[in-house]
């Protein structure tokens, strides 16, 4: 029998995966950025369980650092799907001294964002939170189970993962723990692209090019506006053509100097990119095994 | 565009980590800042070369230790298919984790330094290759310039290869002599070797077609039964799952199993889009003409023969993983496709030194990375058919009850008699 089309056959193992969540767990939801991964996660959660509703909701862990762009085009989805959305906010976090606000020129709220996810899991006894996340992303997350237990405080072990074969999945666990599911593992950031190309998904407008104040730092384009990073005096502004490749919140989202204005031009873009996505994004630079030890806190 | 999922196992001193770098890097897999953060890490360890193992070998204590301990899970595409790779450690107290990355695959790279020739840990990952259903072996010889590029070499090795592995298994086996290191025939052909004239690895692994399940009759296992109760469909009612066998047609006969109650298709969606028809590997939601008891852990069967087994008496290889070991009487929750069982081991008929192959008899309880054939009861009956003709429909797992953890698996077999 003729084998389908890769993008075919990495959507049909995605909807299955979501189906698995849903059957398996008592309250799953869907981490919502408002980054193209977790909106083409959005968008197969959509067909799993069409003409039903999502029998989710999305929560967006917000760190009050968002685009705009990015909260319009969540709002927008969210009243179309007619999806109900949980917002939790690290400003909050911050206000009841749970956590303490990062200094200094690349202060960013992308740490913080752990501590007020696991309160929002906690609050509304989420026990299974899907994600966007890719293994072909980062070094760690190619390690990582698509069922991905935590314990009582969020933490990832990954010495001691559950084995996982085949597509049999167990969502097992005690009172008090909960799972990560990641129905989009095998997905790369092409497959992604591709995908949006072939089911013509709407993205916010922060994806394609447009003209933007920005400044260098390290090699790296950040935003100047929205105004939310703190610039050295020698760090000089300017009007530049820029999209970003990958949507986190502002402090940590770099930018990428292009002329892509449709997602054609972006899938050949990146066929022909020799920096990853992540290559951009602060948050993973800071060691080896940045993401590891992040995940291993309870990060997404 | 076709995807194909292969494994690749072995040690790093077999070039398995050097092998998979020269596979990204000449394919242009490898980017710039990933290059960048290797040749970091090599520096900070002090290695002279750029250490490409750096560049799989994920986790701090991967790194700190200089080994693979868990699957990696890589993707490369070139302009004819795309490719996921799952990288597993290659020694024998790791054995699950390379049974876990097998198991998704159609295809398995071994590599045989051309030096050592066949040595013990090849017989023992060509085995678990077979019993886990691979129908594809491409058997690397590395390190072929280490040897003169010696044909007499390479040569040897096929037949020692052959004469072992036909012992146990009839998969296909196609032998590639290579150098991961300086890249003959791994992406480009060797000039070195003039009198191999077989395909380089690339161009194998993009060519080569791997074979599905065994049989055609459809089957798909019932995930999700979608109710919307909304205005707009008010009495709707579909099932969801993933075609695991053959292809369905509206106006096909089913049968429901194990009820046995049999109806008629009447739709076939994915999303909001409606098809005529359907073929294995799809996620679709099915409506049926009657109003019929069907829930998760169902069977949704073509009517008429052949049909799957039922019973809840089986026979299977089980891998253990856990070092919470396997006590026959024991109750154990076993998954087996969308259904949840209780199970007990009611006999261990012997268990398999994976190095030498032999069966060992009157053991009485198996332990982490052991591999043995037991008889398992459920109770209620499995509705099944043999891991070799279709690894959905007879793979299972263990579950312990009190850890929640995954402690075995388990792949349905034809009974010894």
């Amino acid at each position: 029998m003729e084998q389908l089309t890769h993008l075919k056959e990495l959507e049909a193992e995605s909807i299955y995966i979501l189906r698995e969540v849903a059957a398996q767990f008592e309250k799953p939801c869907i981490l919502f950025s408002g980054g193209k991964d977790s909106i083409v996660l959005t968008y197969l959660a959509y067909k799993a369980f069409y003409p039903s509703k999502l029998p989710f909701p999305l929560v967006h862990i917000d760190t009050g650092h968002n685009f705009p762009e990015t909260l319009t085009y969540r709002d927008d989805l969210v009243s179309k799907l007619g999806a109900e959305l949980i917002v939790g906010y690290v400003q909050d976090s911050i206000d009841q001294g749970k956590v303490v606000e990062e200094k200094g020129y690349s202060a960013s709220r992308n740490k913080l964002q752990t501590v007020t996810l696991l309160d929002t899991l906690a609050e509304h006894k989420f026990d299974c939170a899907c994600g966007g996340a890719r293994r072909d992303e980062e070094k760690a997350r190619a390690k990582e189970r698509i069922f991905s237990h935590r314990d009582e405080f969020g933490q990832w072990n990954p010495k001691n993962q559950r084995p996982e074969l085949w597509d049999l999945y167990n969502a097992k666990k005690d009172v008090g723990e909960h799972f990560r599911a990641f129905p989009i593992s095998n997905w790369t950031e092409l497959d992604v692209w591709q995908y949006i190309y072939q089911e013509g998904i709407e993205l916010p407008s922060l994806y394609y090019t447009h003209r933007r104040k920005c400044f260098l730092r390290d090699g790296q384009w950040l935003a100047a506006e929205p105004a939310v990073i703190p610039r050295r005096e020698t760090e000089v502004v300017e009007e530049k053509e820029v999209r970003c490749r990958t949507i986190g919140d502002i402090t940590c989202t770099g930018l990428t100097l292009s002329r892509a204005h449709s997602i054609e031009d972006i899938i050949a873009e990146i066929a022909s990119s020799r920096i990853t996505e992540r290559g951009g994004r602060a948050d993973d630079k800071r060691s080896e095994t940045a993401m590891e030890d992040r995940k291993k806190q309870g990060y997404f | 565009m076709k995807l194909l999922r292969f494994s690749t196992a072995g040690s790093v001193d077999d070039g398995k980590s050097t092998l998979i770098g020269r596979l990204l890097y000449d394919s242009k897999s490898i980017f710039e800042d990933q290059m960048e953060e290797a040749e970091r890490a090599s520096k900070n360890r002090g290695n002279e070369e750029v250490n490409l193992a750096l560049l799989t070998d994920g986790l701090r204590a991967e790194r700190e230790q200089g080994i693979t301990i868990d699957v990696a899970y890589r993707y490369f595409a070139t302009p004819k298919r795309k490719f996921i790779i799952a990288d597993t450690p290659g020694h024998i107290q790791y054995t699950r984790n390379m049974v876990t990355g097998a198991s998704t695959t159609d295809l398995a790279i071994i590599l045989i330094d051309a030096r050592h020739g066949v040595v013990e840990q090849t017989v023992r990952h060509s085995w678990l290759v077979s019993l886990l259903g691979i129908k594809e072996i491409v058997v690397c010889v590395n390190k072929m310039d280490l040897a003169g590029y010696d044909q007499a070499v390479f040569s040897k090795i096929e037949g020692d290869y052959l004469k072992m592995v036909r012992q146990f298994s009839e998969t296909n086996v196609t032998f590639i002599p290579i150098s991961a290191k300086l890249g003959d025939n791994v992406v480009n052909a060797s000039d070195n070797m003039p009198w191999y004239a077989g395909k380089t690895l690339l161009d194998f692994l993009e060519t080569v077609q791997v074979s599905g399940p065994a049989g055609d009759s459809f089957r798909m296992w019932v995930q999700w039964v979608v109710r919307p109760i909304s205005a707009k469909w008010p009495d709707f009612r579909g099932y969801a799952g993933r075609i695991c066998q053959g292809e369905i047609k509206v106006g096909d006969r089913i049968c429901v199993q194990p009820s046995g109650i049999s109806s008629v298709v009447t739709g076939i969606m994915i999303g909001e889009q409606s098809f005529d028809t359907a073929r294995q590997g799809q996620s679709v939601t099915i409506t049926l003409a009657d109003d019929i008891d069907i829930s998760r852990g169902d069977l949704i069967a073509a009517a008429g023969l052949p049909q799957p087994e039922i019973s809840n008496l089986v026979e299977i290889d089980v891998c253990w993983f856990r070092s919470s070991a396997l006590v026959p009487g024991k109750r154990y929750i076993i998954r087996h496709a969308t259904q949840e069982v209780q199970g007990i081991v009611k006999e261990i008929c012997y268990r398999v030194n994976v190095s030498t192959l032999e069966k060992e008899y009157g053991v009485d309880s198996l332990t982490m990375n052991d591999i043995a054939r037991v008889r398992l009861k459920t109770a209620d009956p499995l509705v099944y058919e043999y891991y070799k003709d279709n690894r959905n429909m007879g793979s299972l797992i263990f579950i312990e009850p009190g850890t929640n953890d995954t402690v075995g698996a388990g792949m349905i077999v034809p009974e010894e008699l």
